[in-house]
């Protein structure tokens, strides 16, 4: 099974990427972007077939190691 | 005084925190590689600054998850003095030694300079040898150094007395200017809960030779050696 994980930063944290990202579209000419977060998207390979075993495990993951839960906020996404 | 220095592949300021360790002690640390799994029984446990591992996934992640620091972090809870400094201070923290963490610097370049830092207390074995509210001049060189907690962490920080250094101005007041990274209420450095645990950006290693143009990190290092001698 297939598996990604979106890891953002938190509401209310600081994301100066985003902020100049914005910033970059704005001098390109695209108008109407209000706030941008820049976040990363981890894509996983398991071996696990069973879906609610997955999400637990990959909830772990996220919570020891591929997100920061102090900064970053995440979401699991299963893929067939 | 016997310290330990953790090299993770990707450490590059060991050296530096080396000799400024074996000049205030008159003895050498050891150095552990971060693949070692026996820690000597030692004084106190150095985290240097660097890339531990690139950087990747997020400063000082993979590192913090290293064999080496489950026995870091059972020392550290057994009463040995943990010191981590730059990219050991990202590693502590991710380890969870420290609370909140370091987001990129706000104008989202390398800071590479020498700042101004306001001692917050002299009462610990880090800053025995200044004076609460002296400000001492050393280097800072990161990307990520934004110190970042959520408001009761910060208040309880203070209110603890757990924060070690603040940036400031050369009179020791506080402005943005002087905050550069953007570190949530001008924070270089933090102690734990029984202030056993330093965690900061800045360098005062690289503030203990003539040839570095600053000796303000030479106190730091004195006084650590006499409170752990």
């Amino acid at each position: 099974m297939k598996a990604r994980v979106f890891v953002t930063p938190k509401e209310g944290v600081l994301d100066p990427q985003g902020k100049a990202i914005a910033h970059a579209l704005g001098t390109l000419g695209f108008s109407g972007v209000g706030e941008v977060r820049q976040g990363k998207v981890i894509e996983l390979d398991l071996a696990e077939t069973d879906q609610a075993r997955a999400r637990a495990t990959l909830d772990e993951m996220c919570k020891k190691l591929l997100a920061n839960t102090v900064i970053e906020s995440y979401r699991v996404e299963l893929i067939g | 005084m016997q310290s330990a220095i953790i090299v993770f592949p990707g450490s590059n300021r060991e050296t530096d925190v080396f000799d400024a360790l074996h000049r205030a002690a008159g003895k050498k640390p050891l150095t552990v590689w971060h693949r070692d799994s026996e820690l000597p029984k030692v004084d106190l446990i150095v985290v240097p600054g660097g890339v531990s591992y690139g950087d990747y996934l997020r400063c000082g992640a993979m590192a913090a998850h290293s064999p080496i620091m489950r026995e870091v972090k059972a020392r550290a809870a057994a009463g040995t003095p943990v010191l981590g400094i730059c990219n050991g201070f990202q590693i502590i923290t991710e380890a969870g030694l420290l609370p909140g963490a370091l987001l990129a610097n706000k104008t989202l370049k390398f800071h590479c300079k020498n700042v101004n830092l306001r001692v917050e207390t002299s009462q610990s074995i880090f800053t025995n040898r200044y004076s609460t509210g002296q400000v001492i001049n050393v280097p800072v060189a990161h990307h990520d150094g934004n110190y970042f907690a959520d408001k009761a962490t910060l208040d309880r920080l203070e209110g603890e007395g757990r924060v070690a250094f603040r940036y400031c101005a050369p009179d020791g007041s506080l402005d943005d200017a002087s905050n550069a990274n953007g570190s949530a209420r001008a924070i270089a450095g933090i102690f734990n809960e029984t202030k056993t645990v330093l965690g900061l950006m800045p360098h005062p290693e690289d503030a203990t030779h003539p040839l570095q143009g600053s000796l303000d990190g030479v106190p730091f290092f004195a006084g650590l050696v006499e409170a752990l001698t």
